[in-house]
């Protein structure tokens, strides 16, 4: 199959994008003359500009709306109100992971649902064998570009280009704005921990938007930012990445999102019951890792204990921010407290490591 | 994009010198370093190892990945760069200079004469800047 464009896919090029194919799309990795080291330090110490739009829209819009997403999403989305967002887990039965995503309350009865792009499909069709009412969900995934647009200037560039209600509101919250007689639908969302915010546009207005984010931002220090820089910006955070850390056998506690999946809440939830059964019983967890050996750990390389092989890394770079080479991987339970003493095989060496606490940056205190 | 004229060359973008004394000097390319990105940490062999012509020894980590440095010659290293376990960024900033990264003693110092010229690189270059 041939990879899809975003609409901003000139424009990528036209910024010097080097085009990969991902789930099925062609993104940027990183840009000429930037890179992703330059594009990370970017996003943590004035704003970066993601073209997302590969992203999943999925919506579930009519009456029984909202009973519908809570018996889909692992956390308790009645518990939002208009406006509000959450990030959520689908499970299936078993416990495992569908997929993570987020959850918006655009109305009473009207939720936007956004997923990995790489899943989306999936995600579509265990929603509608899963949903009591199919006739609610929608995939439009077509009718959606997405901008993000994070970091510490994030709020000042966007008051310049798109001024609106979401400017100054905590994180998880979503409102309308309008940029050229389009709406856009703007969340203080995003995967980088920064502060910021996700915009979700019609395609047609994604190029101009864009546009008017780089003009405006080249003063401030905007960057655009490839999927490179994405990565290691969560990878900063402990931020899960779908097919990394979670995947269709891997539970939300393992993967330390517990505080998104909510088993005792009312009516509960495709999975809640083999997911109130494994959180008493957890064999291996996602911790953070830390080299004190010179080294670059990466996806796959054994974790050692005492010489043992006791899990694997799932994500692992050299860390922007802090430098030092850093990384995500699943250990026993009884292996996770920080301070364990462990080590890392990369090709045949193995390097001492130590467990640390998430995140590995605190976000805003960038330093360049 | 720096190809010194002196140098000998692999289309695994690693370059040669030879330093007149049946060693020679082995590092990465300009256009190498420039693809990778910043460079985080380099492993090298430990002098003493004997390293083959085409084979993996060592590797070359950037934030974005890790990249096998494959010896150009057969011989014995007899010394590291030990300035790239404090400063890697060399390498980007000096590919043919403090970025070096082994000294070999050549089991067949005639090999060199074998591997592409500068010329014969820029060419190579070239084709892998067209398919990028």
């Amino acid at each position: 199959m041939t990879p899809r464009k975003t609409p901003l896919y000139d424009a990528h090029l036209a910024l010097g994008g080097q085009m990969v194919e991902f789930a099925g799309w062609q993104m940027p990795v990183q840009y000429q003359g930037r890179g992703i080291v330059a594009e990370h330090l970017a996003t943590r110490s004035a704003v970066g500009l993601f073209d997302v739009s590969h992203m999943g829209e999925i919506v579930i819009a009519g009456p029984g709306a909202a009973d519908e997403v809570a018996h889909l999403v692992s956390n308790d989305t009645a518990a939002l109100g208009d406006g509000d967002a959450c990030y959520a887990l689908l499970c299936h039965e078993h416990g495992g992971t569908v997929d993570d995503l987020y959850v918006y309350r655009l109305g009473a009865e009207r939720f936007l649902l956004v997923v990995n792009a790489s899943n989306t499909a999936k995600d579509v069709a265990h929603i509608l064998a899963h949903a009591r009412d199919p006739g609610l969900v929608t995939d439009r995934t077509d009718e959606f570009a997405q901008i993000a647009v994070q970091g510490p200037k994030a709020t000042t560039l966007l008051a310049r280009v798109a001024p609106g209600d979401a400017i100054g509101l905590p994180r998880n919250r979503i409102r309308v704005h309008t940029f050229g007689g389009d709406d856009l639908l703007v969340a203080t969302t995003g995967y980088t921990g920064e502060a910021g915010f996700e915009i979700y546009c019609p395609p047609s207005c994604a190029q101009a938007l864009w546009a008017a984010l780089v003009d405006a931002g080249a003063d401030l220090g905007a960057s655009p930012v490839g999927l490179g820089a994405r990565d290691t910006l969560r990878l900063e955070m402990g931020y899960p990445l779908y097919g990394q850390e979670l995947d269709d056998h891997t539970n939300g506690f393992e993967a330390r999102v517990a505080w998104a999946v909510k088993p005792a809440k009312a009516g509960g939830f495709i999975g809640c019951a083999a997911l109130a059964k494994a959180r008493g019983d957890l064999r291996r967890r996602l911790v953070g890792l830390e080299l004190t050996d010179r080294g670059v750990p990466r996806h796959g390389h054994p974790v050692l204990h005492e010489g043992r092989v006791v899990g694997a890394v799932t994500s692992g770079t050299h860390s922007p921010s802090v430098r030092k080479p850093i990384a995500l991987a699943y250990v026993p339970v009884a292996l996770a407290a920080p301070g364990t003493e462990l080590a890392v095989d990369i090709r045949g060496q193995a390097k001492r490591a130590v467990v640390v606490p998430f995140p590995f940056v605190v976000p805003g205190s960038a330093t360049t | 994009m720096t190809i010194p004229n002196d140098l000998r060359y692999t289309s695994d973008h690693e370059w040669a010198r030879d330093e007149g004394d049946g060693t020679c000097t082995i590092g990465v390319t300009d256009f190498a370093q420039d693809s990778l990105g910043p460079i985080v940490y380099v492993e090298l062999p430990a002098p003493g190892t004997v390293v083959k012509a085409g084979e993996r020894c060592g590797a070359v980590e950037s934030t974005k990945s890790v990249s096998d440095l494959y010896s150009p010659l057969t011989g014995e290293v007899v010394a590291a760069n030990g300035a790239l376990d404090g400063q890697p960024d060399l390498v980007n900033s000096e590919p043919y200079a403090g970025g070096w990264m082994v000294r070999l003693r050549m089991t067949d110092p005639g090999e060199l004469a074998g591997l592409p010229d500068a010329d014969a690189y820029a060419l190579h270059v070239a084709a892998a800047h067209e398919v990028r």
